[in-house]
Parts: structure tokens; C-alpha cells; sequence
């Protein structure tokens, strides 16, 4: 019993998880049985997709220790390239192609700017939300280029047979699941870890910190452009002003998860019960007829409260010693 | 006599106008549990940077089992059977004992490029037998190092160096924060190292502590090394009057 209690207050991601399905029986109640409903599902599940992932991404970087704001930028400068470079007459394999590298230079960039002069990633990619966000509007050239009307979408975001379900959630689910292989089975994970539990520790055992955090920070950015290109697809056009914002509701999805700011602890099945819950809130707040304003209010509470409760489970775990050393 | 496992020549090494190590010359051979004692800023922990891989002298020569090496990371210094522990220890606190066993050195079920999946069944199996064998218990090796004592977790991170087969053992100021019970623990470990046929360096302000646990007393001041003698042939007395 004891044991199952210390595994439970080790996991904040279930408690999240325990939470996710409170506010679920809540909504359904209050929404007169629309929120699982299938119009509703499908629904949710178009914008899931597209914040988890940036949300894996943000936590992944969070678990080495570093942070990223500009992601919400990145989001929306993937696919408006994409559509620039799409109008100059390029395929479009290698216009999304084009689009995920530039993603990985400004990760890249993120990464060097910030460990070459010692800067708090925090103002780095601060820099780089305004940056991005303003290259994205500039090779918009004020107006959104069309998109050609043959993109494969079929690929990206047409509905998987009768299913709520569009193809991005494929996407999601296979990325996650890599991402969650990387992290827990391979060495690169362990590393990923090392680093952000304890650089010191980590460089003083011969792993490469600065390269370890580099790689994060540029799948961070990836994941966050490809995000971007799935709901451009979903939406049919790359509008500048899409994932403002994004990025701080990720950070919050990621901490509701059980991300530790400090670096070295999270889980990608945390970022994804954040995400859901995020969306639950905003998704239940509209239906049980809320103002709709409320809902940035719900987020902040529930993130200062996800991040008091986990050191509380924390405190409480260290407390609970299954057995007496010998 | 037999070869030295650590020979250091003419070590200097500058930090920006801070003269750190003054021709440091120290010879040291398989088996010998050295004490390296000196005031603050005398250059100890300068010198087992050096010898650690993490930073790099600015001239003479570092000879490891008679010849000539270039440490340029902790890796190099690992690879040549030199592993170093330090005050703040160098375990990962929100790691388990297991992962953080194999920190940079997991064993592989299949990698490309050095990147791969690990085989967490052998680091589990093999971390019990690490702890066991350095006389530690632990109820298992997935428990965070977090959660253990600061006296445990320093003597992991001496199960990790004789796990991989460590020819030295640096020990830099690893009783710092300690409780009592805990240090006698750490020394405990340290004057088990003969024992198990490794040479050690143990860094420590508390003469007593060295006095107990080592052969030989080195004293560092002001970046060069002030006095050379074996334990038998010195007393606590001796050294402080000449610090
Ligand atoms: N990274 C560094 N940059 C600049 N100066 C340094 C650096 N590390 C050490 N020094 C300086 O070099 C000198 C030797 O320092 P070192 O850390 O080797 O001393 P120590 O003998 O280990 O002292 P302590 O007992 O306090 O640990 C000191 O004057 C210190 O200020
Ligand atoms: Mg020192």
C-alpha cells in the first residue's frame, strides 16, 4: 500500500490524469452530454494534436534544462515559408522539407546564442518570438499567399475514415511515442536527463552538455514548425498571426504534466495529460456557457496549483520510505 | 622500482593572471593512497582538474603508466582508468542509482553512431552488484539518488569508479557536508580502496581524516607542492605548522 502511494506521489502526470477525469464528468454534466459527444470530439481533436506536440517539444527541453518562448513563432513561420517557397514553383516534399530545416537553424541558433555567451535560454528565445513572428510577417509580404489547392492533406489532416479523428492525430501519437522511446529507453535520453538533473554532474561524467542541449533545442523547434504546418493544412491558409500565445500554454501544459522548471524531471505522457486538460477547460469553459474569458483565469490557477501540488506529492514521497535501509 | 601510474612534470597553469600551479612535479605509484592537504586556493583542486581532463595545464607533462597522455575531456581521463569525485558529487539527483551508474557509459543493445537503445536489464543487474560490492546496501538500484544519504551516494559514485574498473580514484573534498557518521562512512571507503588494488588521491582540509585513511601526505600552498612524506614518517603536528 505504502509503495503504491510513494509510485502515485512520484507520478504527477496521474494525478493530472485524475484531475482530466473529474473535469471531464464535470463538463459532460454541465454540457448536457455535448463535450464527449462525436461533433465535439472531433472538434478537439483538430487543435490536440498541434499543441501537444509543441508541448512534447517544450518539455522535452525543459527535462535538460533549458526553455523556450519562442515556439509560437516557429509555429507560424514553418508553414508561412513553406508557403512562400511552395508560390516560387518548389514540391512540395521539399518545400516542407525547407520549412523543418529553417526550424532546425532557428532551434540552432536558440541553442548557440544561449550557451556561447551564457544567456538564460528565457531571453534568448525571447528574442527569437519576436524575431521569428517578424520574419513571418515580413515574407508574407503583408497578405497570406495562397496555398496550391493540391496539398496532400490526405495525408496530414483529412478525417481517418469515420472516426473523429484526423490523420494529424496519427502523427501526434507516433511522434509522442518516439519522443517517449527516446527519452526512457536510449542512451541520448539518459543524457537528456543527466544534463538537466545536474549539468556539473553530467559534463564531469564526459557527456557532451552543450550538444545534448543544442539537439533538444532544435527538436523543440521542429516539432513546433511541423505543429504549425499541421493546423495551416487544417486551416487551408498560412495565416502570420496563428500560435500567438502557444508558447506560454504550452510551458503551462507542460508544468501541469509534472515538467520541473529546474530541469531534469517530465515526462511526455505529462504533456500530453497538460495538453488535454487545457483543452478540456477551454473546450468545457464554452460549452457549459462561461464566459469565454475565464478560461486564461482557469489555466493560471491550475498551473500555480500543478506546481505547488508536485512538490507537495514530492515532499510527501521523500517522506515515504517503503523500506528501512539496511 | 615499478613504473609510476601518475607522473606529473613541470605542471603549470595560469587563470587569467591567477599563477594556480607553480612546476608542480608529483609521482605517484599503483597502490599508494595519497593525501593532498594546502590552505584554500593552494591549488589542489587546480591539479586534479588537470588530471580529471577538465581543464588543461599550460605547460609540462602528464604520464600515465609511464607514458605520455593528453586529457583533453573526463572522457579521455576515464578512458585512461583516472575517475574523479567531487564534493558535490557527481550523481544525479533526479536519476536512478542504476541510470546514474552509467552515466556516458550505458551499455548498448544496438546503437548507430554511438546512439541506441540501452540494455537496462544488465545496468539494473549490474548496479546491485556494483553497490554490493563496495559494501553498500541499498534496496534497490532503481531509487533515486535524490533520495539517498549524501555518505550512500558518494559511495555509488565510488561503486561506479570501481565498477569500471578505475585504476585511480580522486577524491576531492568528498566529506564536505557531511554528518560524522556519514564522513566515517567516506573514509571507510577510502581506506578500503588498497584493498581492492586501486591508487587513490584524497583531497581534504580535515587533517585527522587524512592522517587515517592515507599512506603518503602531500601539502600544496600558494600552487606548488611544500612537502612530500609518508605517514609513518609525519605527524598532523608537522604539517599544519607548516601551512
Ligand atoms: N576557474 C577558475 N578561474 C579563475 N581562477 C581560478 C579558477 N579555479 C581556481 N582559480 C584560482 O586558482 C587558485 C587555486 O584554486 P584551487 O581551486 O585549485 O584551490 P584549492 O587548493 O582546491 O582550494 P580549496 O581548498 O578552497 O578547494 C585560486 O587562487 C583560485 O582562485
Ligand atoms: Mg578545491
Amino acid at each position: 500500500m505504502k509503495r503504491f502511494l510513494k509510485i502515485y506521489l512520484d507520478k504527477p502526470e496521474l494525478a493530472g490524469l485524475a484531475l482530466l477525469i473529474v473535469l471531464v464528468l464535470v463538463f459532460q454534466a454541465k454540457s448536457n452530454g455535448i463535450l464527449l459527444s462525436f461533433e465535439n470530439i472531433r472538434g478537439v481533436m483538430g487543435l490536440l494534436p498541434e499543441m501537444a506536440l509543441v508541448a512534447i517539444g517544450v518539455t522535452l527541453l525543459m527535462i535538460c534544462g533549458e526553455f523556450d518562448l519562442s515556439v509560437g513563432s516557429v509555429f507560424a513561420l514553418m508553414p508561412m515559408s513553406m508557403a512562400v517557397i511552395l508560390n516560387s514553383g518548389v514540391p512540395f516534399t521539399a518545400a516542407v522539407l525547407l520549412g523543418l530545416m529553417i526550424c532546425g537553424a532557428v532551434g540552432f541558433i536558440n541553442g548557440y546564442v544561449t550557451l556561447q555567451f551564457s544567456i538564460p535560454s528565457f531571453i534568448t528565445t525571447l528574442g527569437m518570438l519576436f524575431i521569428a513572428r517578424s520574419l513571418t510577417i515580413v515574407i508574407s509580404g503583408g497578405f497570406p499567399p495562397l496555398l496550391p489547392p493540391d496539398l496532400p492533406t490526405w495525408l496530414f489532416t483529412d478525417y481517418i475514415g469515420g472516426s473523429p479523428f484526423r490523420m494529424s492525430f496519427l502523427w501526434f501519437v507516433v511522434i509522442a511515442a518516439l519522443v517517449a522511446a527516446l527519452l526512457s529507453l536510449t542512451n541520448f535520453g539518459n543524457w537528456i536527463r543527466a544534463t538537466g538533473g545536474f549539468n556539473e554532474a553530467a559534463a564531469s561524467m564526459g557527456i557532451p552538455v552543450k550538444r545534448v542541449k543544442i539537439a533538444c533545442f532544435m527538436l523543440c523547434s521542429v516539432l513546433a514548425g511541423f505543429a504549425g504546418l499541421l493546423q495551416v493544412l487544417r486551416l487551408g491558409s498560412p495565416l502570420p498571426s496563428i500560435g500567438e500565445g502557444l508558447e506560454l500554454q504550452a510551458v503551462a501544459a507542460a508544468v501541469i504534466g509534472g515538467t520541473a522548471l529546474a530541469g531534469g524531471i517530465g515526462t511526455v505522457f505529462g504533456a500530453i495529460v497538460g495538453t488535454l486538460l487545457i483543452r478540456t477547460i477551454d473546450n468545457g469553459l464554452v460549452l457549459s456557457r462561461v464566459d469565454a474569458n475565464w478560461f486564461k483565469f482557469a489555466i493560471g490557477v491550475l498551473t500555480m496549483f500543478a506546481v505547488i501540488a508536485n512538490a507537495w506529492m514530492g515532499k510527501m514521497s521523500r517522506k515515504i520510505k517503503v523500506e528501512a535501509h539496511k | 622500482m615499478t613504473t609510476p601510474i601518475i607522473e606529473c612534470r613541470n605542471l603549470q597553469k595560469w587563470y587569467s593572471g591567477v599563477h594556480a600551479l607553480k612546476n608542480v612535479d608529483l609521482t605517484i605509484h599503483p597502490g599508494e593512497t595519497v593525501g593532498l592537504v594546502g590552505d584554500n586556493g593552494a591549488g589542489k583542486s587546480t591539479l586534479i582538474k588537470i588530471l580529471s581532463g577538465v581543464h588543461h595545464q599550460d605547460s609540462g607533462e602528464v604520464l600515465i603508466e609511464g607514458r605520455k597522455v593528453a586529457l583533453r575531456s573526463p572522457k579521455d581521463a576515464m578512458r585512461h582508468g583516472l575517475e574523479t569525485i567531487y564534493q558535490y558529487n557527481s550523481m544525479v539527483p533526479t536519476m536512478s542509482i542504476a541510470r546514474n551508474l552509467f552515466i556516458g557509459r550505458e551499455p548498448m543493445k544496438w546503437s548507430v553512431f554511438g546512439v541506441g537503445i540501452m540494455d537496462q536489464q544488465r545496468m539494473r543487474a549490474e548496479s546491485i552488484k556494483a553497490i554490493a560490492d563496495v559494501d553498500l546496501h541499498l534496496r534497490s538500484p532503481d531509487a533515486l539518488v535524490g533520495e539517498l544519504s549524501g555518505g550512500q551516494r558518494q559511495g555509488v559514485a565510488i561503486a561506479r569508479a570501481m565498477h569500471f574498473k578505475s585504476k585511480v580514484l580522486i577524491l576531492d573534498e568528498p566529506t564536505n557536508h557531511l554528518s560524522v557518521k556519514e564522513t566515517d562512512k567516506v573514509i571507510g571507503f577510502v581506506r578500503g580502496l588498497k584493498a581492492q588494488g586501486l591508487t587513490g588521491i584524497f583531497i581534504s582540509h580535515n587533517m585527522q581524516h587524512v592522517f587515517q585513511s592515507c599512506d603518503r601526505i602531500v601539502a600544496m600552498a600558494r600552487g606548488e607542492i611544500v612537502f612530500d612524506k609518508p605517514t609513518a614518517e609525519t605527524s598532523i603536528d608537522e604539517v599544519h605548522a607548516l601551512l
